[in-house]
C-alpha cells in the first residue's frame, strides 16, 4: 500500500453566517481526494475573515467565529481557527495560507505526540509532514478575473505551491475558470475539481434575507447556529447595511500598496 | 387579523422518505412561512407519514427505519411530528384514505378541546359526518382546522400518470381539503393546474409555494452516495446519518428490492376501479 500524502484543508471566507453547504464543501473535498489514493485529508480548517474586510452586511468577527465555533462542535475534523479574523487588517489569502502552513509544519517537526489543533488524525499513517491546499467553491476561482483584487504574484502561490480544492456549485463550470487563467492553467495538477451534484443553492447571502424577512432558515444551518443569531439579533436589515459605502478592503489595500512602491 | 380569526391548517406530507433529506424537513417550514404570510393562516402542526411496505416501490426499506429515521429528524422540530399510521398498514393505503384518517383524528382532538360552545360541537359533529360519505366531498366547513396534503411538484404533476390516481380521490384531495405544492418552477405548476379540470375547479384550495432557492437533495441521490461509500452529512439531520451507518441501511442490495414488483397503485387501478 502506497504511502499517501497527508493533507489539510483551508477554507477562508466570510461565513456570515456559516451554513451547511459549506461544512459539505468539506466532506464533499474529504471524499474526492481520499478517492483519488493519493491523499490522506488529516485535518480542516474555517478561517473566517476580519471585519477589516469591508464586505456589505458583515456581522462581527466575535459573531462568526462563535457561530462557526457552534457549527462545528459536532465535527471531528474541521474546526475554526481564528488567527485571520484577528488580525489588525485585511490579510489576503496567500497571507493565511502561509501562516497556517507554518503553524503545520512546525507542529509536525514537534513530533507526532501533540493532541491540539487539526491536524492530530492519522498522523501515524503518514510519513512526511501535512501539505495545505485551499478549500472553495466555484464561484472562488471567478475572483481571480477581478481587476485589482488579487496580486498575481498570490495567485501563483496559491495554485502553484500550495493548490486548490474547488466544487462546484449550481451551473458554475470551474473547469472554464481554469481554462481562462493562464495561472491556474498551468497549475492543473494541483487543481482538484469536486462535482456537487446536489443542486443546493442555499448560500449565506439567501439564509441573511430570509433572517431579515422572518422567514424560517431551520435544516440549512445547525439549529445551535440559529439560537445564537436570534439570541443575538444578528442579520436585520440594519446589519446588511453595513459597510455599504465602504470600499472593499483588498482593493484600498493593493492601491496603498502601489502608491507606497511608487513613493520609495 | 385576529389570531382566533385565523384559520387553523396542519400540513400532512405523505410519502417514501426512504430516507428522509433535510429538503423534507424545509418543505414544512416553506410552507408554514408562506401560509402565515398570507395572514389567513396559522399552521398548528405538520405530520409525515411514511408509505407502507405494500406500496412495493422499488428500494423502499421497512417501514420501521424510515419511520425512527423521520422521529430522529423531527426531534429538534416543535411542531412537526411522524405518525406511523399508515406505515402499519398491511396493504397500501390511496393518499385520500390516509388524509381521511387524519382530517377525523383532527376534528375529534378538536372536539375535545372545546369548551361548552354547543353551536360549534354541532357543527364539527355534522362536519365528522359529513367525512363518512366519501361522495360528499365538496361539503367543507370553514371554521375548523384544515388538513392541506403538502408536497413537490412531482406530485402535483404525478396526478397525470395514468392509473397512479383514482379520479375521485384527486378531486377528494384538492376540493376537501387542499394542496400546498412547493415548486421551484412556479410556471410548470401553474400551467399544470390550468390543463387540469378537476385541479383547475379547485384552483383557490391549491398553493404553489415558490422555492426561489434550489435545494434539491433528492433521498435518490442519497441513497446512490450510501451505496458508492460518499458523504451524506449535511443533507440529512445528524441522528439519521449515524442511524443509518448503524444499521447498515442503502447497499446496492437493498436498492434492488421490489425491482421485479409492480407498484401497488398501479395493480390497483388497472382494471375496472372500485370505489
Amino acid at each position: 500500500m502506497s504511502v499517501r500524502i497527508p493533507l489539510v484543508l483551508l477554507a477562508c471566507g466570510s461565513f456570515n453566517p456559516i451554513t451547511n453547504q459549506h461544512m459539505r464543501l468539506f466532506e464533499l473535498a474529504r471524499d474526492h481526494l481520499h478517492q483519488t489514493g493519493q491523499f490522506q485529508v488529516v485535518g480542516g480548517i474555517v478561517s473566517p475573515v476580519s471585519d477589516g474586510y469591508g464586505k456589505q452586511g458583515l456581522v462581527l468577527a466575535k459573531h462568526r467565529i462563535a457561530m462557526a465555533r457552534l457549527a462545528l462542535q459536532s465535527s471531528d475534523w474541521v474546526s475554526v481557527d481564528d488567527w485571520e479574523s484577528q488580525q489588525p487588517d485585511w490579510t489576503e489569502t496567500v497571507v493565511t495560507m502561509r501562516y497556517h502552513y507554518g503553524r503545520i509544519l512546525k507542529q509536525y517537526q514537534e513530533g507526532t505526540g501533540k493532541d491540539s489543533g487539526p491536524t492530530t488524525n492519522s498522523h501515524h499513517l503518514t510519513s512526511s509532514s501535512p501539505r495545505l491546499k485551499l478549500l472553495c467553491g466555484a464561484d472562488f476561482l471567478d475572483t481571480f478575473k477581478v481587476p485589482g483584487l488579487w496580486l498575481d504574484d498570490h495567485v501563483e502561490e496559491v495554485a502553484g505551491r500550495f493548490g486548490l480544492v474547488c466544487v462546484s456549485r449550481g451551473g458554475l463550470e470551474p473547469e472554464r475558470a481554469v481554462h481562462e487563467s493562464d495561472t491556474l492553467s498551468r497549475h492543473w495538477r494541483n487543481i482538484f475539481l469536486v462535482s456537487e451534484w446536489v443542486r443546493n443553492e442555499t448560500s449565506a447571502t439567501e439564509v441573511r434575507r430570509a433572517l431579515r424577512r422572518g422567514l424560517s432558515v431551520k435544516y440549512l444551518l445547525p439549529d445551535s447556529v440559529i439560537e445564537y443569531i436570534h439570541q443575538h439579533n444578528l442579520y436585520t436589515g440594519d446589519s446588511e447595511l453595513k459597510n455599504k459605502d465602504v470600499l472593499l478592503r483588498p482593493f484600498t489595500k493593493q492601491t496603498e500598496m502601489l502608491v507606497k512602491t511608487l513613493d520609495d | 387579523m385576529e389570531p382566533q380569526d385565523l384559520t387553523k391548517v396542519v400540513l400532512l406530507a405523505c410519502g417514501s422518505f426512504n430516507p428522509i433529506t433535510n429538503m423534507h424537513l424545509r418543505m414544512f417550514e416553506l410552507a408554514r412561512d408562506f401560509l402565515e404570510d398570507t395572514g389567513q393562516y396559522i399552521v398548528v402542526r405538520g405530520i409525515i407519514s411514511a408509505v407502507g411496505d405494500g406500496y412495493k416501490k422499488k428500494g423502499l426499506i421497512e417501514a420501521c427505519h424510515r419511520v425512527d429515521m423521520a422521529r430522529l429528524a423531527t426531534d429538534t422540530s416543535d411542531w412537526i411530528k411522524v405518525d406511523a399510521w399508515e406505515s402499519q398498514q398491511p396493504d397500501w393505503v390511496e393518499t385520500a384514505k390516509v388524509m381521511r384518517h387524519h382530517y377525523k383524528e383532527l376534528v375529534t382532538a378538536e372536539q375535545n378541546n372545546d369548551d361548552v360552545d354547543t353551536a360549534k360541537k354541532r357543527r364539527i359533529e355534522e362536519t365528522k359526518h359529513a367525512f363518512e360519505e366519501p361522495s360528499s366531498y365538496h361539503t367543507r366547513r370553514d371554521d375548523g382546522p384544515q388538513l392541506k396534503l403538502l408536497c413537490g411538484a412531482d406530485v402535483l404533476e404525478s396526478f397525470g400518470v395514468p392509473n397512479l390516481w383514482k379520479h375521485e380521490d384527486i378531486a377528494e384531495i384538492v376540493g376537501r381539503y387542499g394542496l400546498v405544492c412547493i415548486t421551484r418552477n412556479g410556471c410548470d405548476a401553474h400551467k399544470f393546474i390550468h390543463q387540469s379540470e378537476v385541479l383547475w375547479k379547485h384552483r383557490k384550495n391549491i398553493h404553489v409555494v415558490r422555492e426561489w432557492v434550489t435545494n434539491e437533495i433528492s433521498a435518490t441521490h442519497v441513497r446512490r452516495a450510501l451505496r458508492r461509500g460518499q458523504t451524506v452529512r449535511y443533507l440529512l439531520p445528524d441522528p439519521v446519518v449515524s442511524y443509518i451507518r448503524e444499521h447498515g441501511l442503502y447497499s446496492a442490495e437493498s436498492e434492488q428490492k421490489n425491482a421485479d414488483v409492480i407498484l401497488a397503485p398501479l395493480q390497483r387501478h388497472t382494471g375496472p376501479s372500485s370505489s
